[in-house]
This record gives structure tokens, C-alpha cells and sequence, in this order.
């Protein structure tokens, strides 16, 4: 199975996907869109990947060398993370917001608040 | 849209994206081969400036300006979480009563668990450079360490022993000493965020030139950022009341 891991990826992309227009609640639309975020972090991760190969940290132990797995989509997955635990923290406060303000978090109700 | 006119729309959207993707994913080299084009420039690079982690290299000397951003979206979504969270006019702040119900072992774990944390984030931070971890994983650490306060099931407590002014300093520090270290990159080298520093010899902690001075600001702001995220959600849900609950 050459491509499992990336239809994995793929999978949770669109299952978090539809899961926020399924969404009844602001909360699980952001619990979702965290999941279709893992999507991209599981594409990253496996896109690098090598059998057998080692961390790309070395040191005394494992002098430098080149059967490492690929630490630049590693940097990307790290700056992904750091940027999606940002904005759910945004997204949540959002809802916290909202909610004091419409008493709703659902978002039909909203959609029906506004027309 | 209809619930039902929704979930058909994602269905045809999807259902086209989901193709697209299996066909674009069956054109792409397979999973764990030996083909990686990235890492083998990157690999080298980051021994040539004697920095014993590749990933840190690559995150605070190859793209350093890709990290200055991120650090940046960083502080934007933490201010405006913040702004978002402050007490509105019709709201006042009071202090919480301290319920403290807690079983004895999980304060016990707690106390014991909060220094080592602080060591543990501490040390991740420090050797960003030459082991797995780095300024934002530590940064994460830290500002857990210093939560596990709140786990024991003592919101005043961590009140007192976190006063705010200090964290939202340490963040806005930390975010401007990245521009400031790039920018002395760039009078020193030519290079805005270019390793300015002399290196050392491969796995010392100093040996990795700005990749460890950058760690360590980026330690610093996460550190700050989470506190005072996470202090705004407290707040928000344990100090603030509306007026008329308050009347009550």
C-alpha cells in the first residue's frame, strides 16, 4: 500500500470538511476544522517520509548524513501546528463572543438572526 | 441554503476534490522511497552552519523569514483573541471564590509535576538547536508547567503567581527581538535573519550561530502568547459576570 498514508490525509481533509457544513454547534465547526487541519500535517509528515531512515537530528551518536527523513516538511508541519492552535484559539473566542451576543452558537440560527 | 442544498453542495465539491486528489496522489513518487529532493539540500546546509537539528535549521536559518511570519500571524491571532475576550461594558470582573475541591493526590501531583515541567520546557527551549524541541515546542511546555496551578484546583493561586503585565511584555518582546536580531543579521551579513553569529562545532549548544538566539525569543514570545491567551479564557469564563447576573 504505496499511498495509503496519503489517502489518509486526503480522508481527513474532507471528513473534517464535512463535518463544518454538518456542524451544529461553532464549537465543533472549530473541533473540525482542526481535524481537516491534522489532514495536512499527515500529507506533510508522509510526503518526507523513508523507510528505516532516522530523525534528521544528529550528534555524537549519528555522525551527519543523508538517510534521514526530510526535516523541511518537518519545519512545515511545526509552523503548521503553531498556526492552527493560533487560530482555533481565535475562532474560539469568536464563538465565546457570539454567543453573548446572539445567545446561539448554532449556526442556522444565526444565518436566521441576520435575515 | 437548506441543510439538504448544503450537504449536497459538499457532496459534488467534494466528490470532485476527492477524484482529483487519488489522481494527483498516484502520480506523486510512493510513500517512504528514497527520493527526497528537499532534504538533500537541506541536510547539508544545515551541517555547514553546525546546527546538529535540521528541522530547527530550517525553521530558524534556512527559512527564517517564513518563521518571522508565522511568529507574526502568532501574536496577531493572540491579540485578537484578546480583544475579542475583554470584558464588555455591560460586564464586571470580580473575583472568583476560591473553590478549591480537589483530592489531595492530584494537588500533590501537581506541585511535584509544575517545577519539573518548568525545567522540562525550560531545557527544550535551551537546546532547540542540537536536540528535538525548539523555542515554540518549549514555549508550550512552559506555559503548561505553569497551568498544571490551575489543574490543582487553584484559580486564585495561579492568579497570584502570574501576574499579566510581565507575559504581555515577554511576548511583545519576544516578537520584536526576532525583527531586531534579523535586522543586525542584515547590517552584520547582508542578509535580513542571515546566521550572522560564528559557529562552533557540531551538538555544542552554541554552535548553530542566531538558530539558538532566535530559539530562544521564540521561547520567550510563546511562553508570553499562551499565558495571556489562556488568561483571557479564564477570565472570561471564571472572574466575568453580566451586570444583572451580578445583581442577582
Amino acid at each position: 500500500m504505496n499511498v495509503l498514508a496519503y489517502l489518509i490525509a486526503g480522508y481527513l481533509v474532507l471528513l473534517g470538511a464535512y463535518g463544518i457544513v454538518r456542524s451544529q454547534h461553532l464549537v465543533h465547526a472549530v473541533v473540525c476544522l482542526s481535524i481537516t487541519q491534522s489532514g495536512t500535517y499527515v500529507l506533510l509528515l508522509a510526503v518526507g517520509y523513508q523507510r528505516s531512515a532516522s530523525a534528521p537530528v544528529f550528534g555524537s551518536t549519528t555522525k551527519p548524513n543523508l538517510h534521514v527523513v526530510d526535516p523541511v516538511v518537518q519545519a512545515m508541519t511545526l509552523t503548521d501546528i503553531v498556526v492552527s492552535a493560533t487560530v482555533t484559539a481565535l475562532l474560539l473566542a469568536l464563538s465565546v463572543q457570539i454567543n453573548k451576543r446572539h445567545g446561539t452558537v448554532d449556526p442556522d440560527e444565526l444565518i436566521a438572526l441576520r435575515g | 441554503m437548506s441543510r439538504r442544498t448544503r450537504l449536497l453542495v459538499f457532496l459534488v465539491g467534494g466528490g470532485v476534490l476527492a477524484a482529483a486528489f487519488v489522481v494527483g496522489v498516484l502520480g506523486i513518487p510512493g510513500f517512504g522511497g528514497s527520493e527526497h529532493r528537499y532534504r538533500d539540500l537541506a541536510v547539508p546546509a544545515a551541517v555547514a552552519h553546525r546546527t546538529a537539528n535540521a528541522v530547527a535549521a530550517v525553521n530558524f536559518d534556512q527559512r527564517a523569514i517564513d518563521t518571522f511570519g508565522e511568529e507574526t500571524i502568532l501574536i496577531a491571532s493572540t491579540l485578537g483573541a484578546v480583544a475579542l475576550l475583554r470584558p464588555s461594558r455591560e460586564e464586571t470582573v470580580r473575583r472568583p471564590p476560591d473553590l478549591g475541591h480537589t483530592l489531595e493526590s492530584t494537588r500533590l501531583i501537581g506541585y511535584v509535576l509544575m517545577p519539573l515541567t518548568l525545567v522540562l520546557g525550560t531545557d527544550v527551549v535551551a537546546h532547540g538547536g542540537i536536540t528535538p524541541g525548539g523555542g515554540f515546542q518549549g514555549g508550550v511546555v512552559l506555559a503548561t508547567g505553569l497551568h498544571l496551578l490551575y489543574v490543582t484546583g487553584s484559580y486564585p493561586a495561579l492568579d497570584r503567581l502570574r501576574p499579566l503585565l510581565p507575559f504581555r511584555t515577554a511576548e511583545a518582546l519576544g516578537a520584536a527581538a526576532f525583527g531586531v536580531v534579523g535586522a543586525l543579521a542584515l547590517i552584520g551579513t547582508g542578509t535580513f535573519l542571515g546566521n550572522a553569529l560564528p559557529y562552533g562545532s557540531l551538538g555544542q549548544i552554541f554552535s548553530t550561530g542566531t538558530v539558538q538566539v532566535l530559539n530562544l525569543v521564540v521561547g520567550i514570545e510563546v511562553f508570553g502568547s499562551m499565558v495571556v491567551l489562556l488568561a483571557a479564557f479564564f477570565e472570561q469564563e471564571i472572574s466575568v459576570r453580566k451586570q444583572d447576573e451580578e445583581a442577582r
